[in-house]
């Protein structure tokens, strides 16, 4: 492991120890399960409308190209000017000449997972424009100088004297009260000044329509809809994989969204934008663009069993039915989606070499497959990326980062072991005779008797067993 | 820059043809079975917009302006800010001089409106293009007349539904409406006042939009 890759084992180790941290996300995974549960409590329901959304992904997936070139001729018509990006650095320099451009101070930002992808914030403050986070998680998270936890309830691992105690230092003429409606209204009043004074807004896209040129952005705050309507300038960011074909296609993903990740029925604000302000409208942004980001996204399109990484709409069921995710939270991951889908996409875009520890964090318990509504066969994959960390196939970047000779010769032993009936007594025979005089600190049992007692060898096998018994031919 | 686009189209056109995926096909019965009876649909939009906080009053098409002043008027709200080209802006004025809230034409752009529409005026009007009965929300069809930040910014969003406009579904209001042939610059599913639960999941509304959402029902 490279020195700037993160530590995911530390990094959980230390979280584990923070009684404070996972009894914050104990709590609040706990309430979004029962109130999803409370959503889909009619079960066909949900069986038709998640193989609905599910095949609307697929759809948009199986076109994906043509949606793509639909979707930059409807925009375009429709007056918003389409980018095209294949790194985050190229979509980071895209929009730093737009706000050049526009000669930007102040940019105020709706939520929107791709630019944490590209670690805008800290580009924009290197060029000196100030840029201010408008959902209330988001900006908590940036006044606090650390990462989300959740795509969808970014601090959800501070209680309210913790953000209390934030504000209070941050926030001029706040007061130390831990009363959320309070800080609500504290945010909403700094932030109200900020949209006023804004030169450009940006924001995330839920779904972007290729049939009708419409960016989706779903909210319960009126952040996306500020940041989209008041500043004289909008940037929407997207993922290539987020184009829809038709406009129909929206109800379903729609319904399911919202259920899915935090139980209301919808959200209050369904935000649909096709175009920049017209001649003789009063409002609206004078310029509507859109950056459409590759960043790792065509390659995994181009596996047929990694593809459906892609169908993701970003709900974060799977983080919140994550038994690791749960205990460890979603900091211990030090990237930008944690939890299961953050699990197989992560190392897809970065990497196995940095990222070869995530499709390990998890117990295969299958209950993020069971609950994600566009049936993302997500521990599949997972177990494929770990095959391509030690036998690269060449379809995932820094395929075989994880191969070791020693592990590599254990399996060939053990299968030449499997296939030899005199091999096979003669090793387990020494197992039973001698495994338990193997000290726990041997170097291959060590990563596994650090946290555990080692098991202790039966002095006699099972075949050894059976035959006392009386079972012929073992 | 259009390299760029070339490179990622060809390659994802490249590996799609090299592995096509054939979709299931999209069934869209799951939600066209949902359906409400006529009589039904409003108590429905009632009762989950009530429990996020959203208001009712109940009008008719003859009275609803007194409806709204005299709301106004108890509520000790100063100021509403309304579209004056639209019909229901001309039936607003209509006797309006005797009420104690002043009201304030949308009637420039928001540039010209800014300080004023943030830091005084208190409430503001729109029509509504019906509502949906399975998430109880209503939908916004904002226009050259009647602005999008009418909704967005005064603490008070009114909005006037008519009661014989109500959908059961999202999908069934798009097609019988037919938006995908004319989607204007924006349209909004609004589905009460502006909310959030960032601070350890405890609801809070009024965060960046309105505090408040009064649905004004206009009776046949
Ligand atoms: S993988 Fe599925 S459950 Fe997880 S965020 Fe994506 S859509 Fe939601």
């Amino acid at each position: 492991m490279d020195g700037n890759a993160p530590d995911f084992a530390a990094a959980s180790r230390a979280a584990l120890a923070d009684p404070q941290l996972r009894g914050n996300f104990r709590r609040a995974m706990d309430g979004l399960m029962s109130k999803r549960a409370a959503q889909f409590s009619d079960a066909g329901e949900w069986h038709g409308v998640r193989a609905l959304a599910a095949s609307v992904r697929l759809r948009a997936l199986s076109k994906l190209p043509e949606l793509l070139e639909t979707l930059e001729e409807t925009c375009t018509r429709n007056g918003i000017t389409v980018h095209w990006a294949a790194t985050t650095d190229e979509a980071n320099a895209i929009a730093l000449d737009i706000l050049h451009k526009t000669n930007a101070k102040l940019v105020v930002k709706g939520k929107s997972m791709v630019t944490e992808e590209m670690h805008l914030n800290a580009v924009l403050e290197k060029n000196g424009i100030e840029v201010l986070e408008s959902d209330l998680g988001e900006y908590i998270v940036q006044l606090d100088g650390t990462m989300p936890s959740h795509i969808i309830m970014p601090a959800i691992h501070l209680n309210t004297k913790q953000i209390a105690h934030l504000f209070k230092r941050k926030i001029k003429d706040a007061e130390s009260r831990e009363d959320a409606a309070y800080l609500t209204d504290l945010a909403r009043r700094v932030l109200r000044a900020k949209f006023q004074a804004a030169d450009v807004g940006m924001s995330g896209v839920n779904a972007a329509v290729a049939e009708t040129g419409t960016l989706c952005l779903i909210e319960n705050e009126g952040n996306g809809r500020m940041c989209t309507t008041v500043p004289p300038v909008h940037i929407a960011f997207m993922g290539l994989e987020k184009v829809v074909e038709k406009l129909e296609d929206v109800p379903p993903v729609i319904s399911l969204l919202p259920r899915s990740a935090t139980g209301q029925p919808i959200t209050t604000y369904v935000n649909m934008i096709s175009g920049p302000r017209k001649p003789g409208e009063k409002d609206g942004p004078r310029e509507v663009h859109l950056i459409i980001l590759d960043n790792g996204r065509s390659s995994i399109y181009a596996d047929p069993e990694l593809r459906d990484t892609l169908r993701c709409i970003r709900c974060g069921a799977c983080m919140n039915h994550c038994p690791v995710y749960t205990k460890v939270g979603g900091h211990a991951y030090e990237a930008p989606y944690p939890g299961p889908i953050g699990k197989i996409l992560v190392p897809q875009i970065e990497g196995l070499e940095k990222r070869g520890a995530m499709p390990h964090a998890c117990t295969m318990c299958n209950a993020c497959v069971e609950i994600c509504p566009v049936k993302i066969p997500i521990v599949e994959i997972m177990g494929r990326l770990r095959v391509e960390a030690v036998k690269p196939s060449g379809a995932v970047k820094d395929g075989g980062a994880k191969a070791s000779r020693t592990e590599a010769m254990v399996w060939s032993g053990w299968a030449a072991m499997n296939a030899s009936p005199t091999a096979y007594r003669v090793a387990t025979l020494a197992m039973s005779k001698l495994g338990n005089a193997a000290p726990s600190s041997l170097p291959m049992l060590k990563e596994w008797t650090n946290v555990r007692t080692k098991p202790r060898f039966a002095s006699r096998t099972l075949h050894d067993l059976a035959r006392a018994k009386g079972v012929p031919d073992v | 820059m259009s390299e760029t686009r070339n490179s990622i189209l060809t390659k994802l056109r490249k590996t799609r043809d090299a592995h096509p995926l054939t979709p299931p096909a999209s069934d869209f019965a799951p939600i066209e079975a949902k359906q409400w009876a006529e009589e039904e649909r409003l108590p429905r939009i009632r009762r989950l917009m009530e429990a996020v906080h959203t208001e009712f009053l109940d009008a008719t098409e003859a009275d609803w302006p007194a409806v709204l002043r005299e709301f106004l008027a108890h509520e000790g709200v100063g100021s509403l800010i309304y579209a004056p080209a639209t019909d229901t802006g001309k039936r607003l004025v209509e006797g309006w001089d005797a009420s104690s809230t002043a009201l304030i034409p949308y009637d420039r752009p928001l540039e010209d409106l800014k300080p004023r529409l943030f830091d005084t005026i208190e409430a503001g009007l729109t029509t509504t293009r019906g509502a949906i009965a399975e998430t109880g929300s209503l939908i916004l069809w904002p226009t050259a007349e009647e602005p999008r930040t009418l909704s967005l910014v005064p603490h008070i969003h009114i909005a006037l539904l008519r009661a014989d406009a109500l959908y059961d579904t999202f999908l069934q209001a798009m097609r019988d409406q037919g938006w995908a042939q004319a989607m204007p610059t924006n349209v909004l599913l609004v589905s009460g006042p502006s909310k959030t639960a960032d601070i350890e999941q405890t609801l809070a509304y009024g965060v960046h939009g309105p505090k408040r959402l009064v649905v004004l029902v206009v009776h046949p």
